[in-house]
This record gives C-alpha cells, sequence and structure tokens, in this order.
C-alpha cells in the first residue's frame, strides 16, 4: 500500500515537468525534499522520464554533495565547517556533537532519529560557530549548548 | 503625519536568533497601542551587523536595537510611545569604552562604510515590491527601456569601470559587449549566486534583503547584449534567498517588470530560479552551465570558446554575480561618471566584504575600493576581542591567502590583494588572532579544495590531496624538514597544470602562510610545538 503510495507522489511530482534533461536536479531535489533520500524506485523512474540511463542519474547525485541515497534521520544535525566557524572551535562543537549523539560524521542513528553530517558553510559566519538543526540554525555555538540542544540522547 | 516606521531584521542570521517571534510578537505590542498608521512595523532583510541580532531599527530618528529578546518587547513597544522612555539597555555598547550608542550612524560599525549595493538592505521589506518602488526601484529599468540603446548602457557599464564581483574582477562592460556581439537565435542572463567560499554571506544577504535590484540588474543586461531568458543560480544552501527571490520575481511579473512586452517596450525578458546541489566548483562558469544542463559540473578545458559567446544550451551566455548585477541600477540612474569617482584607479565602486572571525563586530560591510584592512578590522570591526593580539587575515576564501600584520596599511583591491598573494574572491574575510594556527588554516583549506576538486584533472584532484597529507602530517607531528620544500614544488605543479581556476588557486592558502608565516610550520617540524597550541596532537 505504502509502495503504491510512494508511486503515486511520484509521478504526481513528474507531471509538472516537461521530461528535459535540464530537469533532472530541480526533479532529484524535489524528490530529496519530499521523501528524505533519492530511493532507488525514483532514480528508475526518473530515468525512463526523462529518457537517460540510471547511471546517468548515479553519476549527478554522486557528484552534487547535497543528494541522499539512503534515508535520513528525522532530525538532521548539521555541522559547519565554513572558515569563520572552523576559526572559532567548529572542530569541537562536530567532536561533541559526535560524542553526545554517539554517532560519526555522516551516520544515521539506528532508529533513523538523528543524522549527523557536516557543510562547506551555511553562510551566517557572523554568528559562528553553528549548527544547523533541519532547517533551524543555531549560531555562537558552545559544548555546553551542544548538550542542552540534544538533551534525551546518550545520557546515562 | 509623522510616523515611525519599526524595521525589524529578517536576514538567515537574526531569523536564527528568534526574529520572526519577535517581529510577531512586537507587532502585537503596538497593535495594543490602536495607533493606526503612526506606527508602521516592517520585516526587512539583512541589516549587516548579524552578530548583534535579531536587530530593530527605529526610523526616522534611526535608533538602533540589538539583541531583542520577547522579554524586551513591551519595553521597546512603549519607547515608541510619544514621551517614552527609550530602551537603553538594548542600545549597541562600544566594545572599547563600553558606551552605550542610540543611533546607528553613530556606531563606527556603520558610519565608516559606503553603501551603495547594500543601499537598500535592512531598509525595505523584500518581500513587497512597492517598497523597493519607493526607493525609486525600477526607474533604472525605465531609463534603459525608453532612453538608451544597448551600445549605450554597455559604454555606460564600460565607463564605469566595473569589476566582476564574482572574484576573478573581469571588466563587467567588456563581457557584455562580447556577448552583445555573438551572433545567435537566443541567449540567455544568468546571475551567479551559488556562493560556495565557506565564510563568505553577502551575496545570500543581498538576494535576501534586496532581490529586486538583482533583477533589475538582470533586466538592464538582457536588454543591452539582447537576451529574452535568464536564471538565478542560488545555493541549496539558502532557502531563505530561494523564497524572496520567488516572491520579487511573481511580483514584477504581476507589474510588468518581467515578461511580455515589458512596460510596452516591446522587450520580453523572464527570469528562473535554479538551485544547485552543493558543488564549489559550479561557481567557474563553464561548470555552472553544465549544472543548469542537468550534468555534473566539470570545468570544460582550454582552449574553449567564453561563455559569453558559447554558453548554456551552446547559446551566449552572460554570467555575471549577485553584487554586479546589483551595481548595475545604480551605474545606469547615477551615471557612470559618479560610479568612477569611487574606489582606485583600477578598482571602481565598492566592496563587500563579510567581515567575520577574531573580531569584535561581525558583519556584512560595504566600503569604498582602497580602503585599508587596518580601517576595515579596527574603526569598522572594533579590532581583536579580548585584548588579543591580530595575527592575520583571510581573504577570498579557499582560492585566497592569509595576509600577515605588516599588510595592513595595504589599501585593499582587486591588484593589491593579488599582489600580495591573496585575492578579493567573492568577498569573505576571515580575521585570525594569536590563538590561531596558520598550519592548521592551511590544512583547513586543502582539506576543502581536496573535498570540492571535480576530479577530472590530476594535479587538482591529486595535487591537492598530496598537499593535504602532507599539513596534515605536520600538524599531527609528523613533519619532515623537507616538507615546506615539498609543499612549494607541489603548488607551483598544481598551480600551472590544473584546468581551472579552482586547483590554479587552490595552493594560495599554503603558499601566502609559508610566505607570512614560515616561522610556525618550522615550529611544528623542528620543535614538535604548535605556536597558537591548536593542533591536538602536539
Amino acid at each position: 500500500m505504502e509502495e503504491e503510495l510512494e508511486e503515486e507522489l511520484l509521478r504526481e511530482i513528474l507531471s509538472f515537468y516537461k521530461g528535459k534533461r535540464g530537469e533532472l536536479i530541480p526533479i532529484l531535489l524535489e524528490v530529496q525534499a519530499n521523501f528524505g533520500y533519492l530511493p532507488e524506485e525514483a532514480i528508475l523512474l526518473i530515468a525512463s522520464f526523462l529518457n537517460i540511463t540510471e547511471g546517468q542519474i548515479y553519476s549527478l547525485a554522486s557528484f552534487y554533495s547535497l543528494f541522499r541515497l539512503v534515508p535520513l534521520g528525522r532530525r538532521r544535525v548539521t555541522v559547519c565547517r565554513g572558515t569563520a566557524c572552523h576559526i572559532r572551535g567548529g572542530t569541537q562543537i562536530l567532536q561533541e556533537a559526535e560524542k553526545v549523539l554517539g554517532l560519526k560524521e555522516g551516520e544515521t542513528s539506528s532508529d533513523l532519529e538523528y543524522t549527523l553530517e557536516t557543510v562547506a558553510c551555511i553562510g551566517c559566519c557572523a554568528l559562528a560557530p553553528c549548527i544547523r538543526v533541519n532547517r533551524d540554525v543555531h549560531g555562537e555555538m558552545t559544548l555546553e549548548k551542544v548538550r542542552e540542544l540534544f538533551p534525551t540522547s546518550n545520557e546515562d | 503625519m509623522s510616523s515611525k516606521r519599526v524595521l525589524v531584521c529578517q536576514g538567515t542570521g537574526c531569523i536564527s536568533g528568534g526574529a520572526e517571534q519577535i517581529f510577531s510578537s512586537l507587532e502585537e505590542e503596538i497593535a495594543r497601542f490602536n495607533l493606526g498608521e503612526s506606527i508602521q512595523i516592517k520585516r526587512t532583510g539583512c541589516h549587516g551587523f548579524c552578530q548583534r541580532g535579531p536587530l530593530v531599527v527605529i526610523e526616522p530618528e534611526g535608533i538602533f536595537y540589538s539583541k531583542v529578546a520577547p522579554d524586551d518587547l513591551p519595553e521597546l513597544a512603549g519607547s515608541l510611545l510619544s514621551g517614552g522612555k527609550l530602551a537603553e539597555r538594548l542600545f549597541y555598547r562600544d566594545p572599547i569604552t563600553d558606551k552605550p550608542i542610540a543611533h546607528y550612524r553613530d556606531i563606527p560599525f556603520y558610519n565608516k562604510q559606503q553603501r551603495l549595493v547594500l543601499r537598500n538592505c535592512g531598509n525595505i521589506d523584500p518581500e513587497n515590491i512597492n517598497d523597493y518602488l519607493a526607493v525609486g526601484g525600477y526607474q533604472a529599468l525605465r531609463k534603459a527601456l525608453f532612453e538608451l540603446a544597448p551600445e549605450q548602457i554597455i559604454d555606460e557599464v564600460k565607463r564605469s569601470g566595473l569589476r566582476g564581483l564574482g572574484g576573478a574582477g573581469f571588466l563587467a562592460g567588456q563581457k557584455w559587449e562580447v556577448c552583445r556581439r555573438a551572433t545567435s537565435d537566443g541567449k540567455y542572463v544568468i546571475c551567479n549566486g551559488d556562493e560556495g567560499d565557506p565564510g563568505a554571506f553577502q551575496d545570500r544577504s543581498v538576494m535576501e534583503a534586496d532581490p529586486h535590484s538583482v533583477l533589475e540588474g538582470m533586466l538592464i543586461a538582457g536588454y543591452a547584449v539582447g537576451a529574452e531568458h535568464g536564471f538565478i543560480y542560488v545555493r541549496a544552501e539558502y532557502p531563505l534567498a530561494v523564497k524572496r527571490l520567488r516572491i520579487a520575481i511573481a511580483q514584477a511579473r504581476e507589474k510588468g517588470f518581467l515578461g511580455k512586452d515589458i512596460l510596452g517596450s516591446g522587450f520580453d525578458f523572464d527570469v528562473e530560479i535554479f538551485q544547485g546541489a552543493g558543488a564549489f566548483v559550479c561557481g567557474e562558469s563553464t561548470a555552472l552551465v553544465l549544472s543548469i544542463e542537468g550534468k555534473r559540473g566539470m570545468p570544460k578545458p582550454l582552449p574553449r570558446p567564453r561563455t559569453a559567446e558559447v554558453g548554456l544550451w551552446g547559446k551566449p551566455t552572460l554570467l555575471n554575480n549577485v553584487k554586479t548585477f546589483a551595481n548595475i541600477p545604480l551605474i545606469i540612474t547615477r551615471g557612470s561618471e559618479w560610479f568612477a569617482a569611487r574606489g582606485t584607479s583600477r578598482s571602481k565602486g565598492t566592496a563587500i566584504f563579510s567581515l567575520t572571525g577574531k573580531v569584535a563586530n561581525n558583519g556584512l560591510i560595504e566600503v569604498p575600493m582602497g580602503i585599508t584592512l587596518r580601517k576595515i578590522i579596527y574603526d569598522i570591526g572594533g579590532g581583536i576581542p579580548g585584548g588579543k593580539a591580530f595575527k592575520a587575515v583571510q581573504t577570498g576564501g579557499p582560492s585566497g591567502g592569509c595576509l600577515s600584520a605588516e599588510l595592513l596599511d595595504m589599501p585593499v583591491d582587486f591588484d593589491s590583494l593579488t599582489t600580495a598573494g591573496s585575492m578579493m574572491g567573492s568577498g569573505g574575510m576571515v580575521v585570525m588572532d594569536e590563538d590561531t594556527c596558520m598550519v592548521d588554516v592551511a590544512r583547513y583549506f586543502l582539506d576543502f579544495t581536496w573535498r570540492e576538486s571535480c576530479g577530472q584533472c590530476i594535479p587538482c584532484r591529486v595535487g591537492t590531496e598530496q598537499m593535504f597529507n602532507i599539513l596534515d602530517d605536520i600538524t599531527k607531528g609528523e613533519g619532515r624538514p623537507e616538507d615546506i620544500n615539498l609543499l612549494l614544488e607541489l603548488s607551483e605543479a598544481v598551480v600551472r597544470g590544473s584546468l581551472c581556476a579552482l586547483g590554479q588557486t587552490a595552493p594560495n592558502p599554503v603558499l601566502t602562510t609559508i610566505r607570512y608565516f614560515r616561522h610556525e610550520y618550522e615550529a611544528h617540524i623542528r620543535e614538535k610545538r604548535c605556536p597558537a597550541d591548536v593542533c591536538q596532537a602536539l
């Protein structure tokens, strides 16, 4: 049942496009916005819609840092690796987030609650160091604020 | 009737501090006074002083409230009533004298700037086209369409001396002329809002705070080069910029500034937004074009035609940065002479920097080209906080370099920065103090370029990785005496052998840190010591 719904949603997304190659990135972004990642079935369907091979889609999806081929956690924790964040202690913020969440950079918790990632820069450099949780940016982070942000995880 | 305007900054920085809540609660407080139109409250884009956010500015007086919290709102609202007392505790305090300052025109962070491109940022509601029209918006477009021929516009842009503000500093007018002269059955205008440099956020702020100035610049460019279609390529990490641009495009279409037969001139032009998917290399023109075509963004090797001649889908394509387009309405309205009177002999106009790092005042600043680094860092930036000593300033992101204290009195423009081994780049300016390790900074940037290399050419793909490995070893205390020379040798190979600017400039952070801070490398290698006490392994 759920699979049918997914395919229905996919077809609805594709109905807004014309089937041109230049639409590939916009389609992938929209599919990912709806599903949280790029499911294999979606890639097959998009390939036939645009009349290109799945390989061409994987080639593109693995080139751009935004695309994900596996499901992510409900809360995406993104630590900024920007220059201002780096020199104001971003590395320690990442280490603390890894410790508190019990995850390494790039990992997702087995209950799909958290994913821990880094990003090249979110452009909130005046508030460095920064963390983004889903779409909310938290600036001027300290180790203590990292612990406050994720209070329930891994605390004995 | 005199009316007060309450401007609540809704830039990404202030929003992260709760500015959306501040706006709605303050709106309710003000509504309770029942004073009708005499107090207007507005959402604005980024006011620039993100570090002090959430910001609330009261006009026409120019009262500046910083770090506003929900608890402060009853007091702040009360201050708006006639005879109301100003909420002094929310004033900005001078970092040196600790004196509270009421008006933003008295705050050195603002009054030492020259805001041209940022003229509307923080003063108008970016989601309301009427605000842009009220400050003279789209007048330049009218002038261009009805008083100037395309060639005259290109002449104006050439005479202004405006150089592309995306990093390379190519003369904008020349690029426009090449695109105008190319014959084709279709042309494109692309605004590069990819801003992939870590440590830079000025393009984001302009798109968020004054999207119509970018659209107006693109429209004038489209008319001048003979294009009917435009794209704004926006970095995926900037959802608010995308939202505001979408609103701006819809409102501009409604008012007849975009679409068919614009203002009855017979000129057709429309713009769509293209969201990037995260690749630093897409800041390069041919890579960006491939990305819009739905392909991997891998720069095309030279020799090749210029993008202005053969670009998107093989058509002539004019590609300029966000800030370059935002300058165009000013040049058309006020004239090339007015513009060229600003800046230095070879770098005209202003430069916009994201001033961040170990400096008291962090934020977005606009200054005339030719100002010294010292004025930027000490007068506008308020110096280094915590009584620490200045060590370096990094400009130009991963393509730029770290400049030392002996260069503080250097006038900043495209050419002086390049001579010093750095570059203007997209305008990041990160200040570093005595607690910053310069070897760690070089390692940081090579880690970035190595990850972001598209991989098609070996000098960049393998060279940056090898350089990173050597730097990593040095920061772990495993550096060898010959490593400094090896880094210099590898740098030369990567600079000379790489296909595009990403590789050609990637060694700059290493070359400048060796040039100005060689002793730090030596301390790591010979004494196994990190002078700034940053490298954890030492």
